[in-house]
């Protein structure tokens, strides 16, 4: 029979020599090779404390962008919502009022904007189906929390700090202070 | 000393009674420590750090561990023999306890004027109280299974049972040989006559008896490989299943008491107990009491490594199937120790024609 891999083996049913039967010899050996682990390196990380860093294209937490002037990108056309393979995503738009054109980019906006990171898979899809860069995954990932409630990330979670009125709280967000 | 037949001997009362309190929370403590002992070994044998949080190096772990089980709810499944319940893991215990009695952990020390031997009991059948009382511990592990009226438990209860009696009979042969070696039941005396020149440790003379004695010692205290009694995947727990809060504490430490206890026993048996190697203590008798705290400390060692050894052997290797068990304790250590009994009988009667 062709084999799969070039590692396999084929299953060895002689039966167990008079050594094998004794047991204690393969167990010294294999104890032998336990003992020489105490002096193996460990790859552990002491977490809290020390942190591997995250690759540039590690997907966490969501945030919802604001353009230059503070204004929300989003305009709950609902193509993440769409596109989103766990169905993560809940919104409900409004209309822009005369007068809000500062808080808010285009005509539409998302009056409720709504992910449930217990439901998020964390694929990114929304990221790329938005039309308007409002939505972007970013390095962290959901602290834990004894309230499944607690896991809806409602848009005060999400929107990033205002580049205008908290330019501090922005590049603290960006790890850049 | 004026004695009258029926005087109480007060201070020996109470030397005694110090000597027990001392011996058994130092028992106590270090088991312990063992079960931290043990997760540290693990982890290190895996290339793990081992638990480190609780305290520097994770020193208080075994507290931590001891608080949680204790804060846990006290369950009695409603099928439960209530008392037999309860009486299992007291039982475990207690058997596991009551071994150190006759166990020499150090020769005499002087003090308050007073010769105080550093052993509970020096009985003439040490051997044989040890066998007996460790017989017993199985009961621990019966009572509570059966008493957990749970088809799981009462397997794991019929299995700890039949491998204990299986393995004490090779445990017992193979100490026969030994035993015709010594002459003597006593356990101090049998460290005595290792201590003396010219003579070596036992192992030298008993290798394979202790060969078989290591791994009835392993049988014995339910530990990996022959950890039947509890194998999680075909059991879920075996007899401890249906535990918790401190009872389950009780049965889990009393594995380690026995652990102990039987590395103890190893020691004194075949290495000399508190016999400290190339060192003549007879030469240094002036040291009085220090001499006597260096012999403890050796034995201390001595019981440590054996630990170690059982760990080591635990995160090695894997559990024995039931029949590979029994094949093992029957077919091969019975006959074994058999045979070690005659060439040892062989070899006295050559040497004393
Ligand atoms: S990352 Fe994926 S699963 Fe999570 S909200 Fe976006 S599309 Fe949905
Ligand atoms: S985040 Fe983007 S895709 Fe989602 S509703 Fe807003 S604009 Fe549309």
């Amino acid at each position: 029979m062709q084999a799969l891999t070039t590692r396999a083996k084929a299953v060895d049913r002689r039966p167990m020599t008079f050594l094998e039967r004794l047991y204690l010899w393969n167990i010294l050996k294999g104890m032998l090779i336990t003992f020489s682990h105490i002096f193996k390196k460990q790859p552990t990380i002491q977490y809290p404390e020390q942190k591997r860093p995250f690759s540039p294209v590690f997907r966490g937490l969501h945030v919802l962008n604001r353009d230059e002037e503070g204004r929300e990108r989003c305009t709950a056309c609902g193509l993440c919502a769409v596109a989103c393979p766990a169905e993560a995503i809940t919104m409900e738009a409004a209309e822009r009022l005369p007068g809000e054109e500062n808080l808010y980019r285009e005509e539409k906006y998302a009056a409720r904007y709504e992910i449930n990171m217990l439901r998020c898979i964390f694929c990114g899809l929304c990221e790329e189906a938005c039309p308007k860069d409002a939505i972007y995954l970013s390095e962290t990932f959901a602290p834990a929390s004894f309230t499944r409630q607690s896991f809806i990330y409602g848009k005060p979670d999400l929107l990033i700090p205002d580049p205008k009125t908290q330019p501090a709280e922005l590049a603290a967000a960006k790890g850049l202070s | 000393m004026e004695m009258h037949l029926l005087a109480i001997d007060w201070m020996l009362f109470a030397e005694k009674l110090v000597l027990i309190a001392i011996i058994i929370f130092a028992s106590l403590g270090i088991a312990l420590y063992t079960t931290f002992a043990e997760r540290k070994v693990a982890a290190i044998l895996q290339d793990r750090p081992g638990p480190n949080r609780a305290g520097p190096f994770g020193l208080l772990q075994p507290f931590a561990d001891g608080l949680k089980l204790i804060m846990k709810e006290e369950i009695i499944p409603n099928h439960a023999n209530k008392w037999l319940f309860i009486l299992g893991p007291g039982l475990a215990m207690t058997a596991a306890l009551m071994t150190c009695a006759v166990i020499p952990w150090g020769d005499k020390v002087v003090l308050f004027g007073r010769n105080i031997a550093l052993q509970i009991a020096d009985v003439n059948i040490g051997i044989l109280y040890v066998f007996a009382v460790v017989s017993l511990g199985v009961y621990g592990i019966m009572i509570g299974g059966w008493a957990s009226n749970n088809k799981f438990s009462l397997m794991a209860a019929l299995r700890g049972a039949s491998q204990a009696i299986s393995y004490e009979l090779a445990m017992g042969l193979s100490l026969i040989a030994l035993l015709m070696l010594t002459g003597t039941l006593q356990l101090g005396e049998i460290v005595k006559q290792q201590m003396q020149a010219g003579h070596y440790w036992n192992i030298v003379y008993q290798p394979l008896g202790f060969l078989i004695f290591i791994i009835c010692a392993f049988a014995e205290c339910n530990r990996t490989p022959f950890d039947l009694p509890e194998s999680e995947n075909e059991l879920n727990m075996g007899f401890h299943q249906e535990y918790s809060s401190m009872k389950l504490g009780f049965y889990l430490f009393s594995e380690y008491v026995n652990m102990f206890i039987s590395s103890v026993i190893m020691a004194t048996l075949f290495f000399g107990g508190y016999d400290v190697p190339f060192f003549d203590e007879a030469a240094h008798a002036n040291w009085g009491n220090w001499l006597a705290l260096i012999g403890v400390a050796s034995i201390m060692i001595k019981a440590v490594i054996f630990i170690f050894i059982f760990m080591w052997v635990r995160w090695t290797i894997p559990r024995f199937r039931y029949d590979q068990l029994m094949n093992l304790g029957w077919k091969k250590l019975v006959p074994l120790a058999l045979i070690n009994m005659l060439i040892t009988g062989a070899v006295i009667l050559y040497f004393n024609k």
